[in-house]
């Protein structure tokens, strides 16, 4: 068994999976639930200020989009913050934290953008012993409205500006949880670095409405009729959370940021993906709210038999594929490969047929008795054909060697040469 | 009635009343909806899809499953009965196994097809339940045509040309439309009295007369018919049937496997039914199987059903044989009868034992009884009653391309022509393809444009 024990800006946690601010976090019957389970660590739901609390709609609050035999693939939330009074929820998290000392919890705030109003909650937070806060400039419905969350999230000074009021104003690292609703992450990532920030936490839910009802002509979740959007969350996110995540790892002057890593993480498989791509840890919240606290355990097993297998210790996991993210002209366009079908495995569906013939280079033969072969002279290695293949590696890609020939091109491999050099390229500098 | 299983000879009544409603209910219970969407989210939607082309009525089984999977069962409905107006019987009585379902490449991947007759099932089960026929009557040809026999075949034919616009008059020597569907499917595939319904259901495409209890060759003749319709379809089946030639087949509870399932078919009362306790079936078909198997039902002590040549031969599938082994039939096959014994009634058969030679089968010295009182023959329906004129092809009708005869004007289909299987679906394809062609040779250049 792999150590999985993980220091996320000086927040020590026995394994790197938080839960991630949400309602699996809302309450201390949730919360030492989800410690009981195995959980490393909590996000606890967002704190709004003290007084009234918010109210959150009384119908449905959540849209989902399904795969075969409707496995959740993604979940379109329209709640709010907390809708329980700040000092129920101070009390609560005081006493998790006093019964469970070697867990994080980390408290995510989000309060109107004034000084006095982060001033005023920051010592209450502090009191109850919790490790660090969140800040919450991710919501995007809702609080939005309301000029705080994603409305905060979206203009980077903004971000900058509430992230050294915290810094000024606690001991407490602070985390900066971003919204994906921007077009580019770096600006806000750069505005939380430039204001202070511990760290940052990627990515909050993304604009969205997971269907309409075609009987009321409303968006679903519908209320009385209406609808607004909500936010997106689960595996669906996944690819997008990994990009932004990559893009804060890899860029010069958010390089070292420290990152939590959110959306979509399900397995333990999607974790050290994130870990790989430079998150210090996760967090999870679609996974939990649709299986409940115990997913925990595989992703703990998972995790650490990957780690035992390679040999490497989780630090060593965290940042290891960033290098290898790079920009589209700098990948090799002498790596050249060509499909490969296994006739053993194929159980001749005819999908990659119908896919490339249909769609792409029309480079596979259907041949008598249904057999499908690879025409090297057609194929570009799009791998369109193993994607929409059912059957795991029937389909494989199969690289050429160096001085082969490609039947497609007629010219022979040659060593590593990417676009900054190809002759196709107008700016193209020349090969040295 | 004290009757048991165990009461001496062919009585009536062997079970508890309420057993005969469980051991005759549905053999294949109907998918519900979170069923038949779990089932249809299996299907590749393959291309150029082996299913398709291993049913014999080519109906597009991954488009009408997709259709089902995206809640729009009424819409596959349509996708199934526009190639098989009887998609609705096929999907309850079709060996799968060894259709549709044995080309699944899912049978290839992992050994569990998708369930296409299931699901096929579901589609035409939810659109009949609304009694609505999806297809109209084109304009009214002026042509009429006459199609003999009400079976698979002899529906297809008819719901095609009517639907085409040709007025049709459906004739069948039996009291009741359907063939085979009516008066031999196994009770427990076609539950609640579906053969009917979907004749009902059929006819609602207009244009089609019924006239049951009119039999070619008695009081109908092929000249008649000639001389007054545009057309004639056959569609006659098998109504004849093989003798064993076996000395003493002519003791009394020796009797044709397709009787005695007719019967139970018609009958009202399942426990008024008289069944054997020591029960043998003769044959390895599909009608041996669903003798034995309901006779079992019925209650009798011990079916055996006895087959002359190997298991890979039996006309019945491995899934049928499972299915009776699992009703407590026994099987033995490489064995024929040679003789019926009995003072009056049959109490015996005594088999030998075949071997398979250059020359074909022959028997053995090694012998062997079997207690019995009562046999069933199922070694095979004939053709019957063929009407002067027709050329034949070995046992069945001559026939080239979609069902033409040697006769002009005449097409015949189903279990009563050459070629193709001996299936309901088989005749169904039979008919709907003869009917295309009748179509285009009474209509000429015209019949392209009705589609
Ligand atoms: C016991 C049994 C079980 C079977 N089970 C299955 C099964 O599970 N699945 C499957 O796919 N297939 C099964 N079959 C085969 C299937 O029933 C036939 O292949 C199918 O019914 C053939 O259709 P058809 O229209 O050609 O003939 P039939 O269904 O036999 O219909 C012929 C019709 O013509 C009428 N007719 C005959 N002669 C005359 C005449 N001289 N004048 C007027 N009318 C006449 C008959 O009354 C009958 O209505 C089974 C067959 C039997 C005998
Ligand atoms: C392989 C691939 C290449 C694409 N290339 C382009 C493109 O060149 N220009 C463009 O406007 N959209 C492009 N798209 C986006 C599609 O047009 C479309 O907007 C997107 O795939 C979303 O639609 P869909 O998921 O319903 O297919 C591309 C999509 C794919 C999958
Ligand atoms: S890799 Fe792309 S081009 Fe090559 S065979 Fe597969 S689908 Fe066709």
């Amino acid at each position: 068994m792999a150590d999985l024990t993980s220091d996320f800006v000086g927040i020590k946690s026995p394994n790197p999976f938080w839960l991630a601010s949400a309602p699996p976090t809302d309450k201390e019957y949730n919360v030492r639930r989800a410690f009981e389970a195995g959980w490393g660590g909590v996000v606890w739901k967002t704190l709004g200020e003290a007084g009234p609390p918010v109210v959150n709609v009384n119908g449905p609050r959540y849209g989902a989009v399904y795969g075969a035999d409707r496995r959740l693939l993604g979940l379109n939330n329209i709640e709010l913050i907390t809708d329980r009074p700040l000092e129920v929820n101070l009390r609560e998290i005081k006493a998790v934290k006093r019964d469970y000392p070697d867990r994080a919890l980390v408290v995510s705030i989000m309060v109107p953008c004034e000084e006095a109003a982060w001033k005023a909650i920051l010592p209450l937070v502090e009191e109850t012993g919790a490790d660090g806060i969140e800040l919450n400039f991710g919501c995007p419905h809702g609080m939005s409205e309301r000029g705080m969350g994603s409305a905060v999230g979206q203009v980077p000074e903004y971000v900058e500006m509430v992230a050294r009021w915290c810094k000024a104003n606690t001991r407490m690292p602070v985390i900066v949880k971003l919204t994906p609703n921007i077009s580019n992450i770096l600006m806000p990532a750069e505005a939380a670095q430039r204001g202070g920030a511990d760290a940052v936490s990627l990515i909050n839910t993304i604009n969205s409405i997971t269907s309409v009802d075609l009987d009321l002509f409303a968006p679903e979740p519908t209320i009385d009729g209406k609808g607004s959007h909500g936010g997106y969350c689960g595996p669906a996110v996944k690819p997008i959370a990994l990009s932004m995540v990559s893009e804060i790892a890899r860029h010069a002057e958010t390089r070292g940021l420290p990152i939590s890593g959110i959306g979509g993480v399900t397995t333990w498989r999607d974790a050290a993906e994130f870990l790989a791509l430079g998150a210090g840890n996760v967090q999870v919240c679609t996974a939990a709210m649709t299986y409940g606290f115990k997913v925990v355990q595989e992703m703990i097993s998972g995790l650490s038999d990957y780690l035992d297998a390679k040999e490497m210790a989780l630090s060593d996991l965290v940042g290891r594929a960033v290098p290898n993210v790079t920009d589209w002209q700098y990948l090799n366009l002498n790596y050249v490969t060509k499909a490969r079908i296994d006739q053993d495995a194929c159980i001749k569906c005819g999908r990659c047929y119908a896919a490339c013939e249909d769609t792409s280079h029309q480079a596979i033969w259907m041949k008598e008795g249904r057999v499908f072969e690879v025409n090297d002279a057609e194929c570009v290695a799009c791998n369109l054909c193993v994607d929409v293949c059912p059957v795991e590696d029937c389909i494989t890609m199969e690289r050429l060697e160096q001085g082969a020939t490609d039947p497609r091109t007629g010219r022979v491999v040659g060593d590593y040469a990417n676009w900054t050099t190809h002759p196709n390229n107008p700016s193209a500098t020349a090969a040295e | 009635m004290s009757n048991t299983q165990l009461t001496p000879g062919v009585v009536p009544g062997r079970l508890a009343r309420g057993a005969y409603g469980d051991n005759f209910a549905d053999m294949a219970p109907p998918l519900d909806a979170h069923e038949a969407a779990v089932a249809a989210d299996r299907c590749y939607f393959c291309h150029d899809a082996p299913c398709t082309v291993a049913c014999p009525t080519s109906i597009d089984v991954p488009l009408f499953i997709r259709q089902i999977a995206t809640g729009t069962a009424e819409a596959a409905a349509k996708t199934i009965l526009s190639q098989n107006i009887l998609g609705g019987m096929c999907a309850r009585v079709c060996p799968t196994e060894t259709l549709c379902e044995e080309a699944c490449v899912r049978e290839a991947a992992e050994g569990k097809p998708v369930e296409i007759g299931r699901l096929q099932r579901f589609a035409t089960d939810r659109l009949m339940a609304k009694g609505a026929m999806p297809f109209a009557r084109a304009a009214a040809t002026g042509r009429r045509i006459a199609v003999v026999g009400a079976g698979p075949a002899g529906l297809s034919a008819a719901h095609r040309l009517a639907m085409l616009g040709h007025d049709v008059t459906l004739y069948d020597g039996r009291e009741k439309a359907g063939g085979l569907n009516e008066y031999g499917i196994a009770a427990y595939k076609a539950v609640d009295d579906f053969a009917q319904s979907e004749v009902a259901w059929l006819m609602q495409i207009g244009g089609i007369t019924v006239k049951t209890g009119q039999r070619l060759g008695h009081e109908l003749s092929l000249e008649g018919l000639s001389g007054n319709f545009d057309a004639v379809f056959l569609g006659i089946g098998l109504t004849g049937v093989n003798a064993l030639r076996a000395e003493g087949e002519e003791k009394s509870h020796v009797r044709d496997a397709v009787d005695f399932i007719s019967e139970l078919r018609q009958t009202g009362d399942l426990s008024a039914l008289p069944v054997g306790r020591d029960v043998v079936v003769i044959g390895g078909g599909m009608t041996a199987v669903d003798a034995a198997v309901q006779s079992k039902l019925l209650g009798a002590e011990h079916v055996t059903m006895v087959y002359r040549r190997g298991e890979a031969q039996m006309g019945a599938s491995e899934y049928e044989r499972e299915h009776a082994a699992s009703k407590g039939v026994r099987i033995i096959t490489g064995a024929a009868p040679v003789r019926v014994i009995g003072e009056g009634a049959v109490t015996h058969v005594e088999f030998a034992y075949t071997e398979e030679g250059p020359g074909g089968l022959t028997l053995t010295d090694h012998t062997f009884r079997l207690k019995a009182d009562q046999v069933f023959k199922a070694i095979g329906q004939t053709l019957e009653g063929v009407p002067e004129g027709l050329h034949l092809a070995g046992r069945k009708i001559a026939v080239t391309g979609p069902g033409r005869t040697s006769v002009k004007g005449v097409w015949a289909g189903g279990d009563c022509a050459q070629g193709g299987d001996d299936l309901t679906v088989t005749a169904v394809a039979e008919g709907r393809d003869a009917a295309m062609d009748i179509h285009a040779a009474l209509m000429g250049h015209q019949a392209g444009a009705v589609r």
